[in-house]
């Protein structure tokens, strides 16, 4: 099987580019995709260390992170929405009322 | 089976102990209630009347509310205690008895109760002949004082709150004298002064009181300090505190070289200081006259017969380490003799009944302890004793005296109460002929024996025993002038107290009667050779003053019986000098002291104010302390280390502050914070 | 293709491990068809049935006994651990069901979604705790995560438990991104992710060594330092628990917690002792700063929400501490101090609780004024947790301050534990103020009147301080359970 570290290399990047949309990002939306960058660079990382091991239990975890990040995202949206209900706003900086 | 008494030993102070719970469960639940009802509605708590300062007295002189059921249960199980205490140490003395001589020593140990490295001290019981007589003289003194508290105390309010403490009393006293070891007996000490404390400060409303109360304890710490750092150094010189053992090392440990001549006396001088405390000899006696603030029969108790006699039985029952320090004993013996004769000079002017009884106390407590410092320990605790009877039997009778006078306590306002008040009268005149040494009566085997062994004894000299004679004919005097004062002469009585004046209550006089005869019979185990009798008490008490009787025998080149029997005679025709001098001035030409006293105001003033002791030590030592703590509370508590404390919290405070703002409420910081710790954790991990 | 063959026994005992999370996720399932099936009125019951499951799981738990019950593969194992925590967990869930049966009523949470989420978080947690597989554990922690983002959020007419919400969603998904990286890291370099695979793994120096697996060990304490609200990975909690439903905060702050050191007590002490030499530094210095910042922040906090978030965040440091040094008697005391503050916490909230007369306002400190004298019970219960909260004798918060101080100590982390000390007192500034306020500062208008108690609330509260006034004075038993539990770990 190929060497794993250019995936390795591939997900290493994606993850970082997510982490960085996460840290800088003012829209929720914008932030939201940045995490799922950051586990599907996860993803890339497990398939391809699974795949070189030969071990199936990278494919498994990849499996679970996905359906993880499926609900996540469900969850995730549905708090965007009720917010959005009551502020209209989906701007980090004006959501902070709690603070100190 | 009669030995197996003695595993009843334990008895003897817990009866005490549980009297204290029964009265304090009283007090607490029936009697505090009771009395902050009262009080809601507007009856005065208690108090002494405004005229004398030690009556009991409530409304008045028989105030006619009835006695609440409660007081017959305390009345009954406050004596009562303490005479099955009484009991129990009768058979355990008599068991003791039945043993052999040399094999009279018998330790109960109820629980290991200190243990830390090498320090072991066990909470045990010691019976040996010293500690029977000491617990004999508690119990039994202490049981006739309870039943004569019962009548004396019946006015008072808080009368469960008085007994709680008298059995306290007792139940410390029983320690100190059957410990086994110099923590147990200091356990004891210290509690003594506690009761002594709540008991002299009983009235406390009463600002006198209270002062008296803290001025016994404050000077009583004084002598503790010497104690305990005395406790100290048996510790590190004999690793160990029981007297069994302590006692058992001298012989090998001053063979060897490490008990030395030196650290022997920084002991017992040591230990001394504590017993001059506790038993008021000079420079620390200034509490003892305050003392007389508490009621009478307190002042019986424990200003007479028990507690500042602990004193003397800790010199007498540390008699070997003495015996190896001259220089402790030359010391003992001289502040002995010289508080004798001192404290007999202020009671000659006195005009309160019980202060003149409480410089006689002082007095003869210098007796004691001249005793002891020549070597005649035996003698010490036979005065200790003997004492004790004739010594509580005045102060009762004086509480008979006050007490029939509706609280009157100056003699000057006192006469012809002989007739008024037979028993008191004749009980108290058997006691004032017992400690002026009349032949034949108690203390005058007891005090003889002192004078004669100031003199003869190895570690003696003539000019104690002139001394001793001295106080002894000035003690004559003083006590003959009180008798005088009080009982004979026309009477000097204000009318409305004149006409209220009745015998005590039985409840008071049985024990005066009993200790009358105590006081005429307690002597007689005590015959010297001399006299042709035989000195039981000496050699009861031989096992644990063996060594003070070779060391008090050794020096007696003087000793030939008649000598003694002069000596005797000397100190017997002293006292009847006292005697008729007392006679002539206050019977004969009583108007002969006034004009004495106006003759030289000075030194008259001198001697009643007691030589202004009190002031002196106020202005020397008492102002310079409070005023040393004024500075620091103001200066070094107030400014400087409240300083650093508020200093620290403003600090805090304003750390909070700024760390309470990183928190901004905007998401992306948070990640950012997450971010960076992430990077900092993982980089260290690499780096390392 | 032949059949495959299915080892009947090795699924039974699979299935044996996993009952008590059998019977909570059923009883979650249960209450939420009873939801569809019951009227408006009668919605309390959802609340009985579920303290019913939970009763019968905690009975489970018991039934199972002291033995070592792997399943599924060595997925999941039921040891002395898992059932010391399984307790832990159903019992910070029972009191929240307890305290549900009032607050639901005077917030308006009595919704059926609400009870079998916390269900299902709970069944999450107790997966988490009984995890020897990544795998298990990251699922659980996902289990658990997931439905309490939703519970925060729960008042969705209240922007601050939205934001709450909003906030602790971001964070988790964004933590866990970072757990799952560093997974996926080790996994490349061992090949594995069991744990006690793992153990054996780290023998070889050349993997202690490897830059991919120490860089994988510290994501992933990344990822369970910010579940556990270590500084600096903390900032979600003081804005979830003052956002969330105050009873959504009593429960996170217990169980969570409690599940998550779980998780890292069975990673470090099993997976990584071979890394402790290295690894004591980075969790002395995350201890010190999450104790540090913790209780300096609490000290200005005037909203009680919000302080008694910053002194979670301090107590996760005070329990770091016995983790330290990667022995037996530091994690005793862990686990000992886990079980005690699941209740004092608990219990601290639940008087809150009942104090406060609605969301966010009434969470002000000033709202205690006057309370002490006027309902003297409540008063004496909260002043007891505070006092257990702050560490003084005879509580039980005391007993496991002393048991993790004197582990550290006895480690030679002596001043780990000089500074745990210093912060405890002063964290007892901020409890005490409250009592103070309650006691001791005349309230401006009326005095706050209470919610009207229920028996169930009650009890609640009157179990939380039983357990923590008897543990202060005989923690021996306890104690040596949770002894029991360690050394079952390291079997």
């Amino acid at each position: 099987m190929m060497d794993p570290s250019a995936y390795l290399l591939l997900s290493g990047i994606l993850f970082g580019i997510g982490v960085a949309g996460v840290v800088v990002r003012k829209n929720v939306l914008i932030i939201l995709m940045s995490v799922e960058i950051m586990l599907n660079a996860v993803n890339v990382a497990f398939i391809a260390v699974g795949s070189h091991l030969g071990d199936v239990t990278g494919s498994v975890f990849a499996f679970m992170v996905m359906t993880v990040a499926a609900a996540e995202a469900a969850v995730g949206l549905a708090i965007l929405i009720a917010i959005f209900r009551l502020k209209e706003t989906i701007d980090i900086t004006e959501l902070s009322v709690l603070k100190w | 089976m009669v030995d197996g008494i003695l595993n009843y030993l334990w008895l003897v102070p817990a009866l005490p102990l549980l009297g204290v719970i029964v009265n304090s469960v009283i007090a607490l639940f029936v009697e505090r209630p009771l009395l902050l009802a009262e009080e809601d509605h507007g009856a005065p708590s208690h108090g002494p009347s405004t005229r004398g300062t030690s009556a009991p007295m409530g409304e008045g002189h028989g105030a006619s509310h009835a006695a609440p059921a409660y007081r017959k249960l305390v009345a009954f199980v406050g004596p009562a205690v303490v005479g099955a205490s009484f009991v129990v140490s009768l058979l355990a003395v008599l068991a003791l008895a039945a043993r052999p001589a040399h094999d009279r020593l018998f330790v109960q140990v109820l629980f290991p109760w200190i243990q830390a490295g090498t320090f072991f001290a066990p909470a045990a019981f010691q019976l040996d002949p010293l500690s029977s007589v000491m617990i004999l003289v508690v119990t039994g003194v202490g049981f006739l004082i309870h039943v004569y508290s019962v009548g004396y105390m019946s006015h008072e309010k808080a009368f469960a709150r008085y007994f709680i403490y008298l059995n306290l009393f007792t139940f410390a006293m029983l320690l100190l004298v059957l410990g086994s070891n110099f923590l147990l007996m200091f356990v004891g000490w210290e509690g003594v002064g506690l009761c002594s404390y709540l008991l002299i400060g009983y009235w406390y409303e009463k600002k006198s009181a209270a002062d008296a109360g803290k001025k016994a304890f404050i000077v009583n710490r004084v002598g503790d300090f010497g104690f305990l750092v005395a406790v100290f150094l048996i510790f590190w010189t004999f690793g160990t505190v029981e007297y069994t053992e302590v006692f058992g090392k001298i012989p090998g440990l001053a063979a060897s070289g490490v008990l030395t001549t030196g650290i022997a006396t920084a002991i017992t001088l040591l230990l001394f200081v504590g017993a001059v405390g506790k038993s008021a000899q000079i420079p620390l006696y200034v509490w003892l006259p305050d003392a007389m603030e508490g009621p009478t029969p307190v002042s019986a108790l424990i200003h007479a017969a028990t507690m500042v006699t602990a004193g003397v039985y800790m010199v007498a029952r540390t008699n070997a380490l003495y015996l190896l320090a001259p220089t402790s004993m030359a010391v003992v013996a001289v502040v002995g003799a010289a508080t004798a004769l001192f404290s007999a000079t202020i009671g000659i002017t006195q005009n309160d009944i019980k202060r003149v009884l409480a410089y006689s106390t002082v007095s003869q407590l210098g007796y004691m302890f001249l005793a002891c410092g020549v070597g005649a320990f035996t003698a010490g605790i036979f005065h200790l004793m003997t004492h004790a009877f004739f010594k509580a039997l005045l102060f009762l009778g004086s509480g008979s005296v006050i007490h029939a006078l509706s609280g009157e306590q100056d003699m000057r306002k006192m006469g012809s109460l002989r007739k008024h008040l037979p028993i008191t009268f004749t009980t108290m005149f058997i006691a004032t002929l017992a400690i002026s040494g009349i032949p034949g009566l108690s203390g005058f085997f007891s005090k003889d024996e002192i004078l004669w062994k100031s003199f003869s004894s190895g570690h003696g000299h003539v000019g104690l025993w002139l001394v001793g004679t001295a106080a002894a004919g000035i003690t004559a005097f003083y006590m003959f002038r009180l008798v005088f004062l009080t009982f004979f002469g026309d009477s000097r009585m204000e009318p409305e107290v004149e006409k209220h004046v009745h015998e005590s209550p039985y409840s008071m006089t049985v024990p005066l009667m009993l200790l009358a005869v105590l006081s005429v019979a307690g002597g007689w185990i005590g015959i010297p050779h001399v006299l042709g009798g035989y000195n039981y008490f000496e050699e009861w008490l031989a096992p644990v003053f063996a060594h003070g009787a070779e060391g008090a025998a050794h020096g007696g080149a003087h000793a030939s019986a008649a000598l003694e029997v002069l000596l005797m005679a000397g100190s017997v025709g002293v006292a009847l000098c006292g005697i008729g001098l007392a006679w002539y001035l206050y019977r004969v030409r009583t108007e002969v002291p006034k004009e004495i006293a106006d003759r030289v105001p000075g030194l008259y003033d001198l001697v009643l104010n007691k030589y202004y002791v009190d002031e002196i030590y106020d202005v020397a030592i008492v102002r310079k302390i409070v005023n040393g703590s004024i500075w620091l509370w103001e200066a070094f508590d107030t400014a400087f280390l409240d300083g650093i404390v508020n200093g620290i919290a403003a600090l805090v405070k304003g750390a909070g502050e700024r760390t309470r703002r990183l928190q901004t409420g905007v998401v992306g910081n948070y990640a950012f914070s997450l971010l960076l710790g992430a990077v900092i954790l993982v980089g260290f991990l690499l780096w390392s | 293709m032949a059949p495959i063959s299915i080892d009947a026994a090795a699924l039974l005992t699979s299935v044996q491990s996993i009952v008590p999370e059998i019977i909570v996720v059923a009883t979650a399932i249960f209450v939420l068809l009873l939801d569809l099936a019951i009227s408006e009125e009668k919605k309390h019951l959802l609340c009985g049935m579920g303290l019913l499951g939970i009763g019968v799981a905690l009975f489970s738990v018991y039934a199972l006994g002291q033995g070592r019950i792997e399943g599924f593969s060595g997925m999941i194992v039921h040891d002395g651990m898992g059932a010391f925590f399984d307790v832990v967990i159903l019992s910070a869930c029972a009191l929240t069901f307890l305290m549900a049966t009032g607050y639901s009523e005077w917030e308006g949470t009595h919704k059926g979604e609400f009870y079998s989420l916390i269900l299902l978080s709970t069944s999450g947690m107790m997966f988490m705790a009984k995890g020897t597989d990544l795998m298990t554990v990251f699922l659980g922690l996902e289990t658990l995560s997931i439905p309490i983002y939703v519970l925060v959020g729960f008042h969705r007419n209240r922007m601050s438990s939205l934001e709450g919400a909003l906030k602790y969603f971001l964070l988790g998904a964004f933590a866990s991104g970072f757990l799952l990286y560093g997974i996926a890291l080790i996994y490349a370099v061992t090949g594995t992710t069991k744990i006690p695979v793992l153990a054996t793994m780290l023998y070889d120096p050349r993997i202690l060594a490897s830059p991919l697996f120490l860089a994988g060990t510290g994501l992933l304490l990344v990822g369970f330092a910010f579940k556990v609200s270590l500084v600096p990975f903390h900032m979600w909690t003081p804005d979830a628990y003052e956002g969330a439903p105050t009873v959504v905060t009593a429960f996170m702050s217990a169980a969570v917690k409690a599940a998550a050191f779980a998780a890292l007590i069975r990673v470090l002490l099993v997976a990584l002792p071979g890394m402790q030499p290295v690894l004591w530094k980075v969790l002395w210095g995350l201890a010190v700063l999450t104790m540090t910042v913790g209780n300096l922040s609490a000290l200005v906090q005037n909203n009680v929400k919000r302080l008694l978030a910053y002194s979670s965040i301090a107590h996760a440091g005070y329990i770091l501490v016995g983790l330290v040094s990667g022995d037996v008697l530091g994690g005793q005391a862990s686990l000992f101090y886990l079980l005690v503050y699941a209740f004092m916490n608990m219990g601290a909230f639940g008087v809150v609780m009942l104090i406060a007369q609605k969301e966010d306002e009434g969470y002000d400190i000033a709202n205690l004024a006057g309370i002490g004298f006027k309902y003297p019970a409540l008063g004496a219960l909260l002043t007891l947790f505070l006092i257990s909260l702050g560490g003084i004798p005879p509580t039980a918060g005391f007993v496991g301050k002393f048991y993790l101080f004197s582990a550290a100590v006895k480690n030679g982390y002596i001043w780990l534990a000089v500074i745990g000390v210093l912060n405890s007192a002063a964290s007892i500034y901020y409890y005490l103020r409250m009592v103070v306020y309650m006691y001791m500062v005349t309230p401006d208008v009326e005095v706050a009147v209470p919610r009207p108690p229920r028996i169930l609330f009650s009890m609640a509260l009157c179990a939380s301080a039983v357990v923590v006034v008897v543990l202060g004075i005989i923690p021996r038993s306890v104690l040596e359970i949770a002894e029991r539990s360690v050394l079952s770990l390291l079997m």
